[in-house]
């Protein structure tokens, strides 16, 4: 089948190679880009781990091709770390132990930053609902809750 | 400071500056939530390739033809090759230890030779330039099966009727275990109540987030193996590689990085790994099999899967009588190597009843062949069964005669004064605290307001339940568990610390980092024992040319035994460093002591030289130090249990729930835990690793279960159809401790990671039936407990 | 695993996308929420994945001639955020939160729900109780197809090889209009184990044009058309009742038919209450 030539913008750099359509958005930033942050669990669009963004929304990973993406914007987990941008929240994670295998982890964050986004302190309920598409088998969610919870709190303070 | 010279009221534990009972941060969690980890998935090497497998579609089935030619011309393929073909290169292993009497199995191979026995077992291996291509070319192997009859109900394996799945065993028999302990029978006729029933535990599975990966490269040149490999025990990987593979164990090393989940998943031998490793040998390159999710509920190994029948005596007053237990488990064709499938029902055998003082006792359990996906130790091991059934009819019999549950505890769970002591199994407790526990968790849940809420709700048409389950847990397993039988299993651990040229430690630990915070646990250890700041100690783990030899992560035994050999370890440094100190400094080593990374007075305080100093001297400038001296600035220890087989921890779990009786739905309100493990090194990590474990624990309670058909096959395999809990069905969960270090090492730490799981089904199953109780519901005793069978124990369907 | 092989064209518009499904074993790729999960399971071969996703127009809302049409490419994020649908689709309001997850609302798609069909889906039985209707461009032109004749079997549709689909036509709610939802679902966002969308039109105390939708019982959403001359009768017991004959649910990996058909006269149940109250 016919490779497709793509361009986008990963992560704030522009990115130009060749493709085959079957390849999903989270294969080709782990095998082609190297971005192996980005994490496969299920590929059956379950798990949540390949969760990445794509022109700003949190999407699975495994249910993008990568061809799609040609004229858009990805970001991942090495982009928003750089950026400094979720560094609160990477921060209320590891003081909270809100991981413990860590594979999960940076799809979660991703997720979480984008209820985080809306403002505001969400209920606990409210943040495991956000939550509930993203599979943790080590951590039992609460600590994940309480650290997302605590940033909430932090930044609607700062706000405030 | 001379640890026996150590004022009234201290422990060796209470260094100056120590890290033991503080909730430090992981020095690994920064990286991993930037996504800098390296998981085997992540792993790639020069010139590797893919593996894909071809799969059995039969439960059972005769290979009569396999035709490779097409997949064989796919562009980017590699090899396609045979289970006959692989075991030129691969021996057949056979999973039996000889301390479980009379367990049996048969040689299994890495990829199936003339016959397949469940369904998923891999039939053909492809390797290519990708795992797509490998894929492509997988759908083109044509192979022809003869199908078998399957034996999937293990009721009727033992049938005569039903065919033996190895013939040359002579029975479906894998493994079968009595005891009789008392006098049952007089005990049973002489309460005043007997409860009787039947327990079903549904076959469940670990689903570890990162599936099963192997990255094996075999250098044909260098002739040496190494495997990037995600695994509980890569010393225990490093000898049965070189075992199957001909080959010495030094000339193979196990690579473990970050590993995804674990959960003892990955602490036995995978076919599809073996044969990885084996096409790498075979082709002489790296080659990479990371299993998808579909492979994964087919191979990774299943538990619990246990039918238990069994009996509890109790007198008028709530004296606990009697326990009588019928086991039975079918684990597929194979027991699984090298742990073997015999464990949880020895397990089960030993646990039931575990929690109490009660002489009478008498289990049977029979380990069964079928032709399913095999079964093996999954975290908690036999625990979680144990723990259901014990308390399930602890409180089936308060409920009988009428008492409080918590009242029917007090009355029976051994005392806490009466250690050491036995159990009716023969499990020797050194010291336990059931009752300690059993008062802080009352006043943690406020236990008689929790009964008058429940009471006023209940009034108002909402059904909630609460539900206890006391258990003990195996840890700080010593030879007893595996070594004894012949396994090559390390129960020792090793720890070797070396101070860098700066002042540093680097400590190499044997056992695992899995993501429950081993790295942290032996940093903390280290750097109370030799005194530095924790930042000033790195710690390596995970491969086998550079770190002692010892057993992993399993059983619950990197913080007992793998922290007490860093913490010997951390000492015996300290002692050789403060010998340079005092050759330097013409002082006596003895009133010196290491503190915050410096050698200071040991009776002041006053700082004398900075390691960094010592370090630089004994480096750099050996020429200074006195003819004669030799500076030894790396220490090893090892350590493993003497005084008692295992480390018992104890502790009692709590559910509160609500059951919507239209519809059968469960919603789970608050669940607490309280967990001995003795000395607590990082409440945090204890805490974490037993919510977790309760929320696995809750998994098997409500959602969690592989369905497979008559013939073999499984119904759900996939994450859509087999429910794993999800953050917005899970309750938060208060943890607390009570605290009896085991005497047995210096830092008195016993295991946690079983805790939760093993308490939260029975807990769970206990609080359902306390809420449907009053509206005359039968009693459940079946899991997962789904809306149907809430629904049909309220007799609203059939 | 890994999608077996496939092209991938993108569409330029709908006239495009349907020129470019004259091929044999194309596929519409919109969302992908559904599809991409089976191409990489390879439970389905395409030969080439048509992609909609670039199409300009069909991510539209409006209102028009007392009708609400969404058009096929609205992510279910945005038909959530949308105050148009909040008003004149309470139905679809109330149900789009059930549909999986954050990720996936991002991405997966008005049409993409309804043209998949998955008969667990909420969406297709929203639209089937609200009495709504599908605009379909194909090689013949467009044409329009009312719910009730658009599910025809397990993931079949009135859909043919070469159609898109283009849009969905709601009638708006009025003041009468009266709606239910509700389903029963192990995990948040899963597929229901049993689910129940339901219309009807509020006159005086009475209900009519009372349309009850379940889904996750059969092959597609399923009318229960006894059920719904009970309601509109005003006798919600003799409804619960004909749910044993309007509904035939089989077995499944979650429930038996049996739980499930017990279940569905819980929802009905609550949903009925739901069907009494006016809006906000």
């Amino acid at each position: 089948m016919t490779a497709h030539e793509i361009t986008l913008t990963v992560n704030g750099e522009e990115v130009r190679e060749a493709v085959e359509p079957r390849t999903t958005l989270v294969d080709f930033l782990r095998d082609t880009l190297g971005l192996t942050g980005s994490h496969v669990g299920c590929e059956h669009g379950v798990c949540g781990a390949c969760s990445v963004r794509l022109d700003g929304a949190v999407v699975r990973g495994c249910l993008t091709l990568a061809v799609q993406c040609d004229g858009h914007k990805v970001e991942t987990i090495e982009g928003a770390s750089d950026s400094g941008a979720i560094a609160d929240l990477q921060e209320a994670f590891r003081t909270r132990n809100a991981l413990q295998c860590g594979y999960c982890t940076p799809a979660m964050l991703l997720t979480a930053a984008e209820l985080l986004a809306g403002g505001g302190v969400p209920s606990r309920a409210a943040i495991r609902e956000h939550l509930s598409g993203n599979y943790c088998r080590c951590t039992g969610y609460h600590a994940i809750i309480d650290a997302v919870e605590a940033v909430a709190r932090v930044r609607a303070g700062a706000t405030s | 400071m001379n640890d026996r010279d150590l004022p009234a009221g201290l422990t060796a534990l209470d260094r100056p500056n120590s890290y033991i009972g503080r909730s430090v941060a992981r020095p690994n969690l920064a990286r991993l939530t930037q996504g800098r980890g390296q998981y085997v998935s992540d792993v790639v090497l020069p010139r590797m390739a893919h593996a894909a497998f071809v799969r059995s579609p039969h439960a059972h089935a005769r290979i009569k033809q396999i035709n490779t030619d097409a997949a064989k011309r796919v562009p980017g393929v590699i090899a396609v090759v045979t289970g006959a073909e692989l075991a030129t290169v691969c021996t057949p292993w056979v999973g039996v230890l000889t301390h479980l009497k009379g367990l049996k199995s048969a040689p299994q191979h890495a990829v199936a030779v003339e016959r397949a026995c469940w369904q998923g077992e891999a039939v053909v291996a492809v390797v290519a330039r990708t795992r797509a291509l490998a894929e492509d070319a997988a759908e083109l192997v044509e192979v022809e099966y003869e199908e078998l009859p399957a034996v999937t109900d293990a009721e009727t394996a033992l049938d005569k009727a039903t065919p033996v799945i190895h013939p040359d065993l002579g029975d479906n028999l894998t493994f079968e275990r009595t005891l009789d302990a008392g006098q049952v029978d007089k005990a049973l006729n002489e309460s005043d109540a007997v409860v009787e029933t039947t327990f079903l535990f549904g076959r469940h599975t670990g689903v570890t987030n990162e599936p099963r990966a192997a990255v094996a490269d075999w250098n044909e040149g260098a002739q040496r193996l190494t495997v990037h490999h995600g695994t509980q025990a890569p010393h225990m990987m490093q000898n049965i590689f070189a075992k199957h593979l001909g080959l010495a164990e030094h000339q193979v090393r196990v690579v473990t990085n970050d590993v995804g989940g674990s959960f003892g998943i990955k602490v036995h031998v995978y076919a599809d790994e073996m044969a990885t490793v084996a096409l790498s040998k075979l082709l002489k390159r790296p080659v990479k099999y990371v299993a998808d999710r579909i492979e994964s509920f087919v191979t990774d190994i299943h538990a619990r899967d246990h039918r238990v029948k069994a009996r509890i005596g109790v007198t008028k007053d709530g004296r606990i009588t009697a326990f009588e237990i019928d086991d039975l488990t079918g684990i597929g064709p194979y027991s699984v190597y090298p742990r073997t499938s015999g464990i949880e029902a020895n397990q089960i055998v030993n646990l039931v009843g575990g929690p109490y003082a009660c002489p009478n006792y008498r289990a049977r359990a029979r380990v069964v062949f079928q032709n399913k996906n095999v079964m093996c130790q999954y975290r908690a091991v036999g625990h979680p069964i144990a723990t259901a059934v014990t308390e399930g009819l602890v409180e089936l019999a308060a409920a009988k005669i009428g008492i409080d549950p918590v009242e029917v505890r007090r009355k029976n769970l051994i005392a806490d004064e009466a250690y050491p002591c036995g159990s009716a199994a023969g499990l020797k407790f050194e010291k336990l605290s059931h009752h300690a526990s059993l008062d802080k968790l009352i006043a943690m849940m406020d236990y008689d307001r929790l009964r008058r809420d429940q009471a006023a709700a209940r009034a108002r048409g909402i059904h909630r339940g609460i539900g206890f389950a006391a258990f003990i847990e195996v840890t700080n397993p010593s030879a007893a568990f595996y070594g004894v039988g012949g396994a090559r299993i390390s129960s020792q651990d090793g720890a070797t610390v070396r101070l860098d040229a700066q002042g540093a430690v680097i400590c190499h630990t044997g056992v695992t980092e899995q993501g429950q915070g081993s790295e942290a646990v032996i940093a903390q250890v280290v750097a109370t024992s030799f005194g530095v700041p924790l930042d000033r100690v790195r710690v390596i783990t995970g491969d086998t040319d550079n770190t002692p030899y010892g057993g992993g992560t399993w059983a619950s035994r990197a913080a007992g035994i793998g922290g007490e050999a860093a913490w010997q370890a951390g000492k015996a440094l300290r002692a050789n460093v403060l010998a340079v100190a005092a050759s330097i400094l013409q002082a006596e080593p003895k009133a010196l002591d290491i503190r915050a990374a410096a050698v200071v007075d040991a009776d002041t305080g006053r700082e004398r030289i900075g390691l960094d100093e010592v370090a630089r001297i004994a480096y750099f400038r050996p020429d200074t130090l006195p003819p004669g001296f030799q500076a030894e600035l790396m220490a090893t220890r090892h350590y493993v249990p003497r005084a008692w087989p295992f480390a018992f921890t104890n502790g009692i779990q709590a559910s509160h729930l609500e059951v919507d009786t239209d519809t059968g739905f469960v919603t789970l309100l608050d669940h607490w835990v309280v967990e001995d493990c003795g000395t607590v090194i990082n409440p945090q990590l204890v805490d974490e690793q037993i919510r977790g474990g309760v929320v696995q624990g809750i998994g098997a309670a409500l959602f969690e279960h592989c369905l497979y058909d008559a013939q073999g096959q499984l119904l759900n395999g996939n994450m859509a159809d087999y429910l794993v809990p999800m953050a917005a069905e899970m309750p938060d969960i208060q943890v607390g401790h009570v605290v009896t270090p085991t005497g047995d090492s210096e830092i008195g730490a016993k295991g946690a990671g079983e805790a939760g799981t093993a308490g939260a089904p029975g807990a769970v199953m206990n609080a359902v039936n306390d809420a449907l109780r009053p509206l005359g519901a039968r009693s459940i005793t079946v899991m997962p407990i789904t809306p149907g069978v809430v629904l049909q124990a309220l007799g609203k369907s059939e | 695993m890994k999608p077996a092989p496939f092209d991938y064209a993108r569409a330029r518009s709908v006239e495009h996308a349907v020129e470019l499904l004259g091929r044999e074993g194309a596929r519409v790729l919109a969302g992908g929420q559904s599809l991409i999960a089976t191409l990489n399971m390879r439970l389905s071969h395409p030969s080439l994945l048509v992609d909609i996703n670039e199409v300009t127009g069909l991510d539209r809302i409006a209102r028009r001639n007392g009708h609400i049409e969404i058009g096929a490419l609205v992510r279910h994020v945005q038909a959530e955020r949308s105050a148009e649908i909040a008003q004149t689709a309470p139905l679809v309001a109330r149900a789009l939160p059930h549909i999986g997850h954050p990720a996936i609302r991002n991405r997966g798609t008005i049409g993409g729900s309804i043209a998949f069909a998955d008969p667990a889906a909420e969406l297709p039985a929203c639209l089937l109780a609200l009495d709504g209707e599908v605009e379909i461009a194909g090689p013949a032109g467009k044409r329009t197809v009312k719910a009730d004749d658009f599910f025809q079997g397990l993931f079949e549709t009135a859909l043919g090889p070469r159609d898109v689909l283009i849009a969905i036509r709601l009638p708006a709610a009025t003041h009468d209009t009266r709606v239910g939802f509700a389903e029963l679902a192990r995990r948040h966002g899963d597929y229901a184990m049993v689910g129940l969308a339901a219309a009807a039109r509020a006159n005086g105390t009475k209900l009519t044009d009372v349309r009850l939708v379940f889904f996750g019982v059969g092959s597609t959403p399923v009318r229960a058309r006894d059920a719904e001359a009970a309601l509109a009768a005003g006798d919600l017991e003799a409804g619960v009742k004909a749910l044993a004959r309007n509904l035939d649910p089989p077995d499944d990996v979650q429930a038996t038919g049996a739980v499930k058909k017990h279940l569905a006269g819980v929802l009905l149940r609550r949903v009925a209450r739901q069907l009494t109250e006016a809006p906000q």
